[in-house]
């Protein structure tokens, strides 16, 4: 029935006629709601359990989810639909286009929203890692929804069989790389059988990047988003010690790795460790033929990881009806209560500490401890790389990535090569 | 041969039937063909609107910036590459398909159907099946070459390899649909010509170069030209197998056209680099309309 | 090809052989890609990159594949498309071929010409632009979008004209004398006699668009609208990785209604193709 009345609209809307038709104000307060799928399983089905849910408690208010893609796609489909003045009420977009997302004026501040000293207490309940992506010039932009960090996962079978302890996982650098060197496993004719650990670089290098950078001490952007600091000593170094677990270890596959066969290499006993999402959890507990262990990655200088993920926007577009309407369904998206069963039913990690204190997540995490690794390296998360033009940005930082990986550039070169091109594109926002 | 010799009130109603019955198509042919075509210049000259900053005349800046873009240089040679990389393998294994299945060969209905099958199959879809392939280590290609003791490769993240790799997927999914136009020309050959030059005492191979090719030229210019337009137009396996990686050593003109005009939302920019593309495939086209002209004739 | 070196004379057993073996295992090899999706599909994932005979067969991947993305959907639109775009076309092609081919009209080698433009600047290369007109009609995110630019073919309009201009005058000449008007004669004389063409023009363009990606990823937004095609890009591109056996599964499912079309119709697929490229 929704979807014919939706059919209708967009052909009303086709013909012209929409304007009549918005300016009758209907009975209910109806937001629609744009949300990207980047895990696996029936997450259509839950979101529109969550809205009937919703729509069930606080009649008056109607919930229309829109499956709208990938994450590349929700952007694009939002920002045209901003561009033709027919922006969604609510969207989960990537934390990492809050900037594109303001240069646009699409999005209103959760600051300009809140009124009650509830509310207001209620924007600071999330973990402090997640809302650096959230915020800037001292307003919260988005609520975290669906967020992750990267986490290392190794099989503890390879590494009982390499004489290594199968319940500890390398910490530092150096033990990487020694563990490695343990790890990996050649055949009578010298070939590699198994890698010791593999960090994948498709499609999103610099995310996996971030948690080399981080840990050697260093952000790649300013809070603002306006400034990169891709040349700088120790983003070179960051870089060489990727290179080098391929080039100089001989423990890391070489050129660039596949993100979406990387869990399947894992499972395939091809790579004994692997970094990857959060997100994964729950499809390597479930293909996995062996015992597999989640840790926190190895630090360098220190301990670090970039966080990911979506966050939930409102949109500048609304009336203050919907606007009040679209912050009652983001407050009640983000209350502990849901966020745990969010967080349990899609290998996210729960937004908030309220939301670990929960019955349902004590009793989860008590079978099944493996998520509050991710919530424990927290605290050394810093914001996913995010500046204004950020997919541009983005793609010199990952084109500059990939051509240290392959050996056409050195590191060095390569992150010269990408801040120059980032310079450019970021000098008009300055 | 039309109706020239009729009264000019006849002739008046055939004119205005003739374009009564035309505008449907024309109407729609020049909204989605000839003025984007157009358009794509003037928008060229123009900054991308963003925000609350409407767009500005630059004149040629864009063209400026595109001759400073090494990932457009790289892109455009990368096609022209690509270009000649998967016309000559796709319309030389057509031919051979073709001669193969237009003579007595074992089981010839099903070899045609396993040739051609490939072009029924959604770009996108066979290039998941290619991505498993192309993975290292237990793809299907290096356990293959695996059995031989050769080590693992790294095809599609590998600048020296990813756009090989891409070319190939294209001539598998082509030769097949070329095949089809070959067969067709063969089947217009008689066999009478075969006899007579075995007669004569000609081998096969000069057979097929004194007698067969120049028969099927017409044919080859055909599908010369479509395979040109299609290694400019189909660059869907792009978006699954490598997003024209590594460091863009696999891109597309129109993968990049793409990127720029709906992932960078510059699409000023982009409209600039479709013009190189255009221009691209009106040489084609002059190619083609040369030689059209000469079909027409015969006809 | 090496048989190619033998006398012409010994069209032997050997060389027929040789040949056979050669065409064969290309053939083989044409067909690999298809018969390893279907082999990773029906089997558990465990078993996408181990070939062993005896590996339990499964349809869980399907299952799997079509409770994680609205396939049924996905289909509908593309069928939808599919339709749309083909009654367009034959609507609009017949019209203008039949302008073409019989009547003479001021400016119609020029149209013509400019309907010949569209043979080599198809509309898969305009997206930027037709994406903004599309955007200014307000019809971002409709199936009607991404079947407008596709509506008149250059290819059809050529192909129908080429057919009409061989039906022999006599024939609408008759007809006129029976009262038929100029739709009349189009439709009792020229479409009836030109039904081979119109079925070879179908299963090209109903072959084409099925298969068509990059336009649709570009206008489509949503699961209303999204055809099998960009739905499958989307189904595939998730962050968590690439689980091949459900990949596999829906890659199958996508391809699966043409597939079998195909398969019961290659005569008519394979003279379709033929009759369409020929000239």
């Amino acid at each position: 029935m929704r979807k014919l009345f939706t059919g209708l609209n967009r052909y009303a809307a086709a013909l012209g006629l929409a304007a009549g038709i918005a300016a009758t104000p209907a009975a209910a307060v109806e937001l629609s709601f744009y949300y990207p799928v980047a895990v696996g399983g029936p997450i259509t089905r839950i979101v529109d359990g969550m809205a009937a849910d919703f729509e069930r408690e606080n009649p008056g208010i109607r919930i229309k989810p829109v499956y709208s893609g990938s994450y590349q796609d929700t952007i694009a489909k939002v920002l045209t639909a901003v561009k033709g003045g027919d922006a969604p009420h609510i969207a989960v977009l990537l934390s990492t286009d809050m900037y594109t997302l303001i240069d646009e004026n699409a999005v209103v501040a959760y600051d300009d929203l809140v009124s009650t000293p509830a509310e207001r207490q209620w924007l600071n309940s999330f973990y402090p890692g997640f809302m650096k992506n959230s915020q800037t010039g001292g307003k919260t932009w988005g609520i975290p929804f669906q967020r992750s960090t990267v986490v290392m996962y190794w099989n503890k079978e390879l590494f009982r069989e390499a004489g290594l302890d199968p319940e500890r996982a390398p910490q530092t650098w150096a033990e990487l790389v020694d563990y490695g060197q343990r790890l990996t496993r050649r055949d009578a004719a010298g070939n590699v059988t198994t890698w010791g650990v593999q960090v994948p670089s498709s499609g999103f290098p610099y995310w996996l990047f971030q948690t080399f950078t981080t840990q050697n001490g260093i952000e790649l952007m300013n809070a603002a988003g306006t400034e990169t600091y891709f040349d700088r000593p120790q983003v070179i170094e960051a870089l060489q010690f990727w290179v080098d677990l391929s080039r100089r270890h001989g423990i890391h596959p070489p050129g660039v790795v596949e993100w979406g066969t990387t869990p399947k290499d894992f499972f395939e006993r091809k790579a004994a460790i692997i970094y990857t999402t959060t997100g994964n959890l729950t499809n390597i507990r479930n293909n996995a033929g062996f015992e597999f262990g989640v840790a926190m990655l190895p630090a360098g200088a220190q301990r670090g990881t970039p966080t990911g993920g979506g966050n939930l926007h409102i949109f500048s577009r609304s009336s203050a009806a919907e606007r009040a309407a679209a912050l009652k369904f983001v407050q009640w998206l983000s209350a502990p209560e849901r966020a745990a069963q969010w967080a349990i039913d899609t290998g996210y990690v729960a937004v908030s500490p309220a939301a670990w204190e929960t019955e349902r997540m004590k009793r989860y995490v008590a079978d099944f401890p493996a998520p509050t690794v991710a919530r424990d390296q927290l605290q050394y998360a810093v914001a996913e790389l995010s500046t204004h033009d950020n997919q541009r940005v983005t793609k010199a930082l990952n084109d500059g990535l990939q051509a240290a990986l392959t050996g056409t550039k050195t590191p060095a070169q390569a992150m010269q090569d990408a801040q120059r091109e980032a310079e450019r594109i970021l000098r008009r926002y300055r | 041969m039309t109706v020239s010799s009729a009264s000019p009130a006849r002739r008046h109603a055939a004119a205005l039937h003739g374009w009564l019955l035309l505008l449907p198509a024309a109407v729609m042919l020049a909204a989605f063909t000839h003025y984007p075509a157009l358009a794509t210049f003037w928008h060229s000259l123009h900054t991308t609107a963003r925000g609350n900053r409407a767009a500005e005349y630059i004149g040629f800046e864009h063209y400026q910036d595109m001759l400073a873009d090494p990932i457009f240089h790289l892109a455009l040679k990368n096609n022209l590459l690509y270009a000649l990389g998967t016309i000559v393998p796709s319309v030389a294994l057509a031919i051979v398909m073709a001669l193969w299945v237009n003579g007595r060969i074992a089981g010839r209905g099903a070899l045609r159907l396993a040739y051609f099958t490939p072009t029924m199959l959604p770009m996108i879809a066979v290039a998941n099946i290619w991505l498993f392939f192309y993975t290292p280590d237990y793809g299907l290609l290096d356990q293959l070459r695996g059995l031989a003791g050769l080590p693992a490769r790294n095809w599609l993240g590998s600048p020296d390899s990813a756009l090989w790799a891409v070319m190939t997927v294209a001539v598998w999914k082509e030769a097949g649909f070329f095949m089809i136009f070959y067969l067709a020309a063969l089947q217009q050959v008689s066999p009478e010509l075969r006899e007579a030059a075995t007669l004569e005492g000609a081998s096969r191979w000069q057979y097929f170069w004194q007698v067969l090719f120049p028969l099927l030229m017409p044919t080859t210019l055909f599908v010369l030209i479509n395979a040109t337009i299609n290694a400019f137009r189909l660059v869907d396996h792009l978006f699954v197998m490598t997003r024209g990686g590594p460091d863009n050593a696999s891109t597309l003109l129109l993968y990049y056209i793409y990127e720029i005009g709906f992932r960078f939302w510059d699409q000023g920019y982009a409209a600039a680099l479709t013009m190189v593309l255009l221009a691209l495939l009106a040489v084609v086209a002059l190619v083609k309309f040369l030689w059209l002209e000469r079909r027409i004739h015969y006809q | 090809m090496s048989s190619l070196a033998l006398a012409p004379a010994f069209d032997s057993r050997f060389d027929r052989i040789l040949n056979t073996v050669a065409a064969w295992t290309l053939g083989l090899l044409w067909l690999l890609p298809l018969a390893y999706a279907a082999w990773t599909a029906f089997h558990p994932s465990e078993y996408s990159a181990r070939f062993e005979l005896f590996a339990p067969l499964t349809l869980d991947n399907f299952r799997t594949a079509w409770e994680a993305a609205p396939f049924p959907r996905y289909l509908l639109n593309t069928t939808l498309l599919v339709t749309t775009i083909l009654a367009g076309q034959l609507l609009l092609c017949t019209l203008a071929a039949y302008a073409f081919a019989r009547f003479s009209f001021p400016g119609r080698d020029i149209a013509f010409a400019l309907v010949l433009v569209q043979l080599m600047i198809m509309p898969d290369v305009l997206i930027v632009e037709n994406y903004r007109s599309i955007h200014r009609l307000g019809l971002v995110d409709t199936i009607g979008a991404i079947a407008l630019p596709y509506m008149a073919s250059a290819f059809g309009i050529f192909l129908l004209r080429q057919t009409f201009k061989t039906i022999p005058r006599e024939l609408e000449d008759a007809a006129r004398i029976e009262g038929c008007g100029v739709l009349g004669v189009l439709w009792r004389v020229y479409i009836p006699l030109a039904r081979p063409t119109y079925l070879a023009y179908a299963l090209v363009s109903v072959s084409h668009h099925w298969n068509n990606f990059l336009w649709p990823l570009v206008v489509t937004n949503t699961v209303d609208t999204r055809p099998l095609t960009v739905g499958l890009a989307v189904f595939a591109g998730t962050d968590q990785g690439i689980d091949w056996a459900v990949i596999s599964a829906a890659t199958l499912l996508s391809s699966a209604p043409l597939l079998i079309a195909f398969l019961l119709f290659q005569r008519q697929f394979v003279q379709g193709f033929l009759r369409a490229g020929i000239r």
